[in-house]
């Protein structure tokens, strides 16, 4: 299925700074692995060393959370839009977030 | 719908003559009315910051004639704030954002109360400061604040009407648990520090928590008023460059920690130590050897033979840059490092240590052995070494 994953600004920079990239895939597992295989960088931003989505990303697949539907291996279609979020936390980087 | 309300300010609520020419645009239209105008005066509203999302929260809560509103803020104006943070001006560089804002706000509508809480928001006094307030504003900038916010709302019940930004990309919601999910169950748990944007990818588009404050301040006045559709159970996604909006569905975990079937956070926690800052101060001290700005002024100046690097980004190198020096952004050093020679004497800076120090520890380990940290980076150099270097 055609799909389009939509990257939030943070991380763009891992991700050619693209804010769309349009992917092949059978499920939402298959195009988080076909854009992380693409984009490596982009894996530790989304998965931790044991291959599970970190706690603060979410993924969306159109306007609902994976986790309430079949998790990544949730089903899609033809024109299904994922959104990465993450959390953000505000106007600047705090001093000691700042490096 | 008549009201019979007289022009003398007499019990709680009621309206002087003064304001209800002032409001008379809130009066006018039924949404508000009198009895809308008059909760929004007995309203009492707490913003969290007074930086770029609380200015508009604020300038807008208090023209709409919000009673009391809450101020927490411990910061000083400075220069760089006066790009997004409209409710202070460039006379107010150096006084308390608390100060600054409570002059432009008895300015803009004397009527309000403003209580200032000019300390750090800390699990010990969050919950005696929230208590008195029915909405919680939160225009914080750090994930330790996020948390706690949203701890104590939900503990208290409070609804929380929450805006976050990073550079062009905004996030509006309301967390209010008795009604909806809190912000834990949008996300269990901070990003680790290691992976929050650096400096060099920070930076906020000034006009953005401009809109995202004003979008609180929506959210917080249809709360009031207990009118319209709050964003409580969604999240919009605001996209300034595209300028696209997006709206996201949340929902209720009945596994979160704190508002779930069997909450496991009953008190407030250390939220330091829950977002792991503790731990990255101490990894953030990186022993490298280090050059103070003087030092490599000095070696400049006897003409020392050494190689000047520059991690920073190529914008900031836009903005001021030490003369002499070779631009390697942090990202690309290990790429580029057969562009150095390990016999050289090297010095690397950036804006201010941090991201140089990280540059130095990785060459070190390169096997890179004559090489110096320059000491607060551009800063440094303009505090001591070249005045005219302009900082940011």
């Amino acid at each position: 299925m055609a799909v389009k994953v939509v990257i939030p600004t943070p991380l763009r920079q891992f991700a050619g700074k693209q804010d769309s990239i349009e992917i092949s895939a059978g499920t939402v597992a298959e195009a988080l692995s076909g854009l992380t295989n693409q984009y490596s960088e982009l894996r530790r931003h989304l998965f931790t060393d044991e291959g599970k989505l970190r706690s603060f990303v979410n993924v969306y697949l159109n306007d609902e959370d994976i986790r309430y539907l079949e998790n990544d291996q949730t089903p899609l279609k033809d024109n299904d839009v994922i959104s990465i979020v993450p959390s953000i936390a505000g106007g600047r980087p705090a001093p000691s977030f700042c490096r | 719908m008549a009201t019979t309300t007289t022009a003398t300010a007499t019990g709680p609520g009621q309206l002087s003559k003064e304001e209800i020419l002032r409001y008379s645009r809130h009066l006018i239209m039924p949404e508000v009315g009198m009895d809308g105008q008059q909760k929004l005066k007995q309203a009492k509203v707490l913003t969290i910051g007074a930086g770029g999302l609380g200015s508009p929260l604020a300038l807008y809560l208090a023209a709409a004639g919000v009673g009391r509103l809450g101020m927490v803020d411990f910061d000083v104006v400075d220069f760089t704030n006066l790009q997004r943070q409209i409710i202070h001006g460039t006379d107010d560089v150096g006084r308390l954002k608390l100060d600054s804002a409570k002059d432009t706000i008895r300015d803009i509508n004397p009527n309000v109360e403003v209580v200032g809480y000019g300390e750090r928001l800390t699990s010990a006094n969050a919950l005696e400061i929230f208590k008195d307030y029915d909405v919680i504003a939160d225009g914080t900038d750090n994930f330790p604040t996020r948390y706690l916010v949203n701890d104590a709302c939900v503990l208290l019940g409070k609804p929380n009407a929450y805006g976050s930004i990073f550079r062009f990309e905004g996030q509006i919601s309301v967390f209010d648990a008795s009604r909806g999910p809190c912000y834990r169950c949008l996300y269990p748990e901070p990003p680790p520090p290691g992976l929050v944007p650096s400096c060099a990818e920070g930076g906020v588009l000034g006009v953005l928590p401009g809109i995202v404050g004003c979008f609180q301040a929506l959210e917080t006045i249809k709360l009031i008023l207990g009118n319209g559709s709050p964003l409580i159970g969604r999240l919009l996604l605001f996209d300034a460059l595209q300028m696209k909006f997006r709206e996201l569905k949340l929902r209720k975990n009945p596994e979160c920690p704190i508002c779930g079937t069997n909450p496991t956070i009953k008190e407030l926690i250390d939220y330091e130590e829950f977002c792991g800052i503790r731990g990255e101060e101490a990894v953030s001290q990186i022993a490298v050897p280090e050059l103070t700005a003087t030092e490599v002024k000095k070696m400049m100046d006897e003409k020392k033979p050494f190689v000047l690097i520059d991690v920073r980004e190529p914008h900031e190198y836009q903005i001021c840059k030490i003369p002499g020096s070779k631009l390697i952004p942090l990202g690309e050093v290990a790429r580029r490092m057969h562009e150095l020679n390990s016999a050289d004497e090297i010095v690397v800076h950036c804006r201010s240590g941090q991201r140089s120090a990280e540059a130095v520890e990785f060459l070190m380990k390169a096997g890179f052995g004559k090489i110096h940290n320059l000491k607060g980076g551009v800063l440094a150099w303009s505090d001591e070494v070249d005045p005219t270097m302009p900082k940011y």
